[in-house]
């Protein structure tokens, strides 16, 4: 049951996310975006983790893509308003793109294959346990996270503070 | 899982699902005879006896309307964004519990369709979700006072999801639990939660107005600036859908407002009635407690519609980011102090 | 500017104390008033079963008036078509034969005599140039219809119905 759930889920995601990147449309790519966000929404239920999968669902889903949307919206992305992108922009694309590749595929070998439906602790991902394992054992690289996310707030205040 | 628990979750989701139905389609009504009486008039009086089949006349009208899609629209889209506000409207009530376990045919029933331990995230997610329905409808008309609305829709739900979430963690404080069903049962007989947490409940019932867009807040659909903001351009039911949505939105918060706040099916003296009625009919009673709580809350949000004018828009934002917010986070502080003094650190 | 009346007053717009600003207060009251207001007596007037007493001047849907012999007082002279700035009134003079001296009481009547309500504005200068006294603005509401044909009517709709019938009523 679960693995043929699984299944369709990431047959699913990789399909949005495919779309994503094909289609021609800002916002239709945006839309197709959140579709995606979705099926990993069910990755994370199927992976026994609800707290994740509901923050991600509240988090990506209704705050932050509400704002690409948002601006994507403004902007209005028309492909005659659109300017034509230099060559050098063009092969630095492709450069990074390529890096990324290789990062990933580097990182896809050095894992070790895991059964993806079994967890060691099925019950981590509810939100109990996961809230004594962040408290406890990993208290540090939360509070360091939470500084990080509050330098970040100040920052994005004080850009918008600057005049024009 | 088997056949009986199935049917028995069918039938009472249908159940639960009509009955939003029901309870949307008679706000109309109920709005508009509460504007009316709110305002010296008598309202609907004609079709029935008090205007009782008005929903059903206001909706057959609906569905004969000459439907119109504009030319320059996206028409995917725009067929797209009534269908997911109406959805992300009604998916909202599965959570909620009802009543407590009822005895029926022999059988232990849940009154609530899933008991998930999650379920107030659960809620504000699919809250957060909602404005994608107006965003969508709204970019997709390719007019600019839709787009205006849908701009607004979006900026002013995420502000007021904050501090919305801020009030919600004051709450968790006080109650531990994230399952809805755990935080009813905390609040047996009178113990509400609303007498512990007076400010957080004025938080989230402001942002309870913001996020289904009733009026202080309905700036996205400010007939007086943007014609009819994100539904300018629909027609016929898809106009209905985004009413209707808004509608089922009101249920399904004032629903969530009492269960939080007010107790949800508890009332005072329910031990004494619950052995009086039996295990059948005192979880009845129970949920129709519930029910009487949630048209309170329905009133009130049609007594706030008729009574307060519209917000201007940066009043809406000075409101939502320099006074709930810091009103929220120093709730949330107050709290903590006081439950980690109460537990004696 | 001196005030000539004496009846201007100065407001003085104090800074809101901080009661005020929470605009709480403000909001509590106005809903109890509108909240009262839900047990206040209703202004509605059921219209079609009841309806609101018309002020002495009130001008309503035309009737052609007869004389106290019951014969119709219009001589299709024209002068209310002539003075209607709607222009909303068409009519057909015809010539009174032998033995209709009892229908029309001068020897010139209106064969048709037509008055388009959707132009009709209700002005009462139609009433003012009348010679004979005969068109009247008395009548009550003109009542709303589906088709644009319907609202020209004739004179089987606005000549008052002759005295004896009156009275059988």
């Amino acid at each position: 049951m679960s693995q043929s759930l699984f299944y369709l889920a990431a047959f699913l995601s990789v399909f949005f996310s495919l779309l994503v990147i094909f289609s021609k449309n800002p916002v239709h790519s945006v839309l197709y975006l959140i579709i995606t966000f979705f099926t990993f929404t069910i990755h994370y239920v199927l992976l026994n983790a609800q707290f994740l999968a509901i923050v991600n669902f509240i988090v990506y889903m209704g705050a932050i893509m509400v704002l690409f949307l948002f601006v994507l919206m403004l902007l209005n992305l028309n492909k005659d308003t659109e300017p034509a992108k230099s060559n050098l922009l063009k092969m630095a694309g492709v450069v990074a793109g390529m890096c990324l590749l290789v990062t990933l595929v580097g990182s896809v070998k050095a894992l070790n294959v895991s059964n993806p439906v079994v967890l060691t602790n099925p019950g981590l991902g509810l939100v109990k346990n996961l809230g004594k394992v962040l408290f406890n054992e990993f208290l540090l690289p939360f509070e360091i996270s939470s500084l990080l996310l509050l330098s970040a707030m100040v920052g994005a205040v004080l850009l918008a503070k600057k005049e024009a | 899982m088997e056949i009986a628990f199935v049917i028995e979750k069918f039938i009472f989701i249908t159940v639960i699902f009509a009955l939003s139905l029901l309870v949307a389609m008679y706000s109309t009504l109920a709005e508009r005879k509460i504007a009316a009486f709110l305002q010296d008039r008598v309202g609907p009086n004609r079709a029935g006896p008090g205007g009782m089949f008005q929903p059903l006349a206001d909706g057959v009208k609906m569905f004969l309307k000459e439907e119109i899609i504009p030319t320059q629209s996206n028409k995917f889209l725009f067929i797209a964004g009534p269908s997911l506000a109406i959805l992300t409207a009604c998916i909202g009530s599965a959570v909620i519990p009802w009543g407590q376990d009822i005895q029926l045919f022999g059988r232990t029933i849940a009154l609530q369709a899933t008991d998930i331990n999650v379920g107030i995230l659960y809620i504000f997610g699919v809250v957060s979700l909602g404005v994608y329905g107006i965003m969508i409808g709204g970019w997709a008309s390719n007019n600019k006072f839709s787009l205006m609305g849908a701009i607004r829709a979006a900026s002013q739900n995420i502000s007021y999801e904050i501090p919305m979430g801020l009030s919600i963690i004051a709450l968790l404080l006080v109650t531990n639990s994230l399952s809805l069903k755990d935080i009813v049962e905390q609040q047996h007989g009178f113990q509400w939660n609303v007498f512990y947490q007076p400010l957080g409940f004025l938080i989230f019932l402001v942002c309870a107005f913001a996020e289904t867009n009733r009026t202080p807040f309905d700036l996205p659909e400010c007939e007086t600036e943007l014609v009819g903001g994100y539904h300018t351009e629909y027609s016929s039911m898809k106009l209905g859908f985004f009413l209707f949505a808004e509608y089922i939105n009101m249920f399904v918060s004032s629903a969530v407002m009492a269960t939080l706040y007010f107790g949800g099916y508890n009332y005072p003296g329910m031990d004494f009635m619950n052995s009086l009625l039996g295990p059948t009919f005192g979880p009845l009673l129970g949920m129709g407690v519930l029910f009487i709580k949630i048209f309170a809350f329905i009133f009130f949000f049609m007594w706030v519609r008729w009574t307060i004018p519209r917000f201007r828009y940066d009043q809406l934002m000075n409101l939502g980011w320099k006074v709930l917010i810091p009103l929220a986070i120093a709730n949330i502080v107050i709290t903590g102090l006081v439950v980690a003094f109460v537990n004696g650190f | 500017m001196e005030s000539l009346s004496n009846r201007k007053k100065v407001l003085e717009q104090k800074p809101m104390n901080f009661w005020e600003r929470m605009y709480l207060p403000a909001i509590f009251k106005g809903m109890a008033i509108t909240f009262r207001h839900m047990f206040k007596p209703k202004e509605t007037i059921f219209y079609p079963e009841v309806e609101r007493e018309f002020s002495e001047n009130w001008r309503g849907m035309h009737s052609l008036k007869r004389d106290e012999e019951g014969r119709e007082r219009c001589t299709a002279c024209g002068l209310c078509a002539l003075s209607c700035p709607a222009e909303a009134i068409t009519m057909v003079a015809a010539e009174r034969k032998k033995g209709e001296e009892a229908l029309y009481r001068e020897e010139k009547y209106a064969a048709t005599y037509e008055i388009n309500m959707l132009r009709c504005i209700f002005c009462g200068l139609c009433e003012e140039a009348c010679p004979k006294e005969a068109i009247y603005l008395d009548g009550p509401i003109v009542p709303a219809d589906y088709l644009r044909k319907d609202f020209i009517y004739g004179k089987d709709k606005l000549v008052e119905k002759p005295l004896t019938e009156l009275i059988k009523q």
